[in-house]
């Protein structure tokens, strides 16, 4: 019964913003809850238990975290992991920064002539870009041709210049700086980023700092790094996620007949192992945990530590 | 006025790099137009020399070398794509399968979670949002494990679901870009479409979707990317052979074969590529924007 007065509840309900709010965003909360919460939760769970695949889960407490504590190649991973990450993070940051800096000149956008507008740089740019299109497989079995001992440009190279080059793949202290050069052919995405952020820094900001008698170098220091600190910030967590997960370019490149096995081991590549060779998922599901804490930790340590050193503009 | 010196020698150096960042490629693709045996010499060079009498003639000239390239690439194309043992082109077909099926999915359903957390006002929105954001920073592997219980509970290991229907509820990145471009369209246009007697369907599809066509597509065309490129997925979900893709078949045919030659595994990813890389010079424009407004806006 409806009285003249009160709408339905139906009417109600569909004039509600909530109700509209909730249909229109159901895609995600579904998805979310099947194929995030609920992995999550199960993930969780499976942690504490002993789930060889083919028999339903046993609990066993935090058998799995402690077996992991005394597990070699689970440290293993861990060092080689976490310098993976130290080594090529900074590298990726500098590197993306500079080439950035380079590809952004204060120059007319429509000045006639090819050379006298950013025309080249814009080129440049999409040069720096297109490595990161290449699909992981195909970029990883490029790299082992390129890192090929015998026959691979890259020795070839360098015998020109009188050095013989390592056989980067199979040699313990070579496996690292060799997955390090993979990483930063792919920072096109970073410095596409950076090249966006540079460009929005107000031009007035740079004159009034030559005014003040700033030269280049303190102009960097002084008005562009603060501008795009947050940009910077956002980049580094993104990369710091992207090295934790470091997969499938490992995988290609070490595991084989003559890849270094140990040097060349990352964390995910033991979890995987874990998780689908050896039919472990509890074990799998505590290595995973300790990634996810991990990652949360690190971006969590990074917005805190930031909050003097990025430098947001108001409105 | 011609640009001053300092910007000739930025540039120089500029060249050299994009150079550098290029010059894998080129080999890849050079790598795949020669013999097995020119192409293990460990000369650098572009282009093979025309076999005469069994030997290398290294005094052919440029098109003879250029008949020989393209006569020997032809060969290698035709033998990576007619190897019996791997099926390129059934790869290419599932490839192509997950792709369509999980762009328009992944399209679709973002933009109409972005217009519900953009365009209607309403209690929870930014709970729903801080989920989305939190939701980005979960690496894939950390799921893969459980993931794949709950696909073997519904029955979809060894079929082609786990790789597509999940976009179906939208991706987390490509929601909050859509919801960043939504949010600067503005609000008199709902109030237009309301006066006009439009609900929010009506909304969605005849005014903010026209509108943001732009953005669309680069959702499509990442996620295309993304879907033409991954690896992880496919190598845990996918079990049956005549299921892979083309990410995954790469790989099994650089791992089952140890001795196949460094040509036709150049060919081979050249093949795997080059439609990512047709795709980019045809919307160069679209990518450049859609990676900076990731990163600037977000």
């Amino acid at each position: 019964m409806t009285s003249p007065t009160r709408p339905s509840l139906r009417t109600r309900l569909r004039r509600s913003p909530e109700a509209a709010g909730l249909l229109w965003v159901a895609p995600w909360l579904i998805g979310g809850a099947v194929f995030m919460f609920l992995p999550m939760l199960l993930s969780l769970w499976y942690s504490l238990t002993d789930y060889p695949l083919l028999k339903p889960p046993a609990y066993v407490g935090l058998a799995n975290y402690r077996e992991l504590g005394s597990d070699d190649r689970f440290w293993l991973v861990v060092r080689n992991t976490a310098a993976y990450a130290a080594v090529s993070i900074p590298l990726m940051t500098l590197l993306s920064l500079v080439l950035a800096a380079m590809l952004t000149p204060r120059m007319q956008r429509s000045a006639p002539g090819f050379w006298r507008t950013d025309r080249p740089e814009r080129l440049a740019l999409v040069a720096v870009f297109i490595p990161t299109l290449v699909p992981m497989v195909a970029a990883a079995m490029l790299w082992m041709w390129l890192f090929n001992a015998r026959s691979g440009l890259i020795n070839t190279a360098l015998s020109w210049v009188g050095l013989r080059g390592p056989s980067w793949l199979e040699e313990p202290g070579w496996a690292l700086p060799a997955l390090v050069i993979t990483g930063l052919w792919g920072i096109g995405q970073g410095v596409v980023i950076y090249v966006a952020a540079l460009r929005e820094v107000p031009t007035q900001l740079y004159e009034a700092a030559e005014i003040d008698g700033m030269g280049p170098v303190r102009r960097w220091a002084f008005v562009t790094l603060p501008m795009i600190s947050p940009v910077i910030l956002f980049n580094v967590i993104t990369l710091t996620i992207g090295a934790v997960q470091v997969f499938a370019m490992p995988y290609i490149l070490f595991r084989n007949e003559r890849g270094q096995k140990a040097a060349g081991d990352f964390y995910n590549l033991y979890l995987y192992d874990a998780a689908f060779v050896y039919q472990r998922m509890g074990y799998a599901s505590a290595m995973a945990w300790i990634q996810l804490l991990v990652v949360l930790g690190l971006t969590g340590l990074m917005l805190w530590m930031s909050r003097r050193l990025v430098h947001y503009r108001v409105g | 006025m011609n640009p001053p010196t300092t910007t000739w020698l930025r540039r120089t150096l500029l060249a050299a790099g994009a150079a550098l960042f290029l010059l894998p490629l080129v080999w890849m693709l050079t790598t795949s137009l020669k013999p097995a045996e020119q192409a293990a010499s460990g000369r650098v060079t572009l282009l093979p020399w025309p076999i005469t009498n069994g030997v290398p003639d290294f005094g052919a000239g440029i098109g003879e070398r250029l008949t020989e390239a393209a006569r020997q690439g032809a060969a290698n194309y035709d033998a990576v794509w007619s190897d019996p043992s791997i099926t390129f082109p059934i790869y290419l077909r599932n490839t192509l399968i997950v792709a369509a099926l999980s762009v328009v999915g992944m399209t679709l359903s973002s933009a109409i979670v972005a217009y519900g957390l953009s365009r209607i006002r309403w209690r929870g929105r930014g709970m729903v949002l801080a989920s989305v954001l939190v939701t980005m920073m979960i690496p894939f592997p950390v799921l893969m494990a459980p993931l794949y219980i709950v696909f073997r509970e519904l029955g979809w290991i060894g079929s082609l679901k786990p790789l597509w229907v999940p976009a179906w509820f939208g991706g987390a990145f490509n929601i909050f870009l859509l919801r960043q471009f939504y949010m600067g369209l503005p609000r008199e246009l709902d109030e237009a479409a309301r006066i006009d007697g439009l609900g929010h369907w009506g909304t969605f599809w005849r005014v903010i979707v026209p509108l943001s066509r732009p953005a669309l597509a680069v959702v499509a065309l990442f996620h295309f990317i993304y879907v033409w490129n991954d690896f992880l997925a496919p190598l845990i979900f996918l079990t049956h052979r005549e299921d892979f893709t083309l990410a995954l078949g790469l790989q099994l045919y650089q791992s089952k074969a140890g001795l196949t030659p460094w040509n036709l595994l150049m060919a081979a990813s050249s093949l795997v590529f080059l439609p990512v890389l047709i795709l980019f010079l045809l919307a160069q424009r679209a990518f450049v924007q859609g990676v900076a407004a990731e990163g600037v806006k977000g």
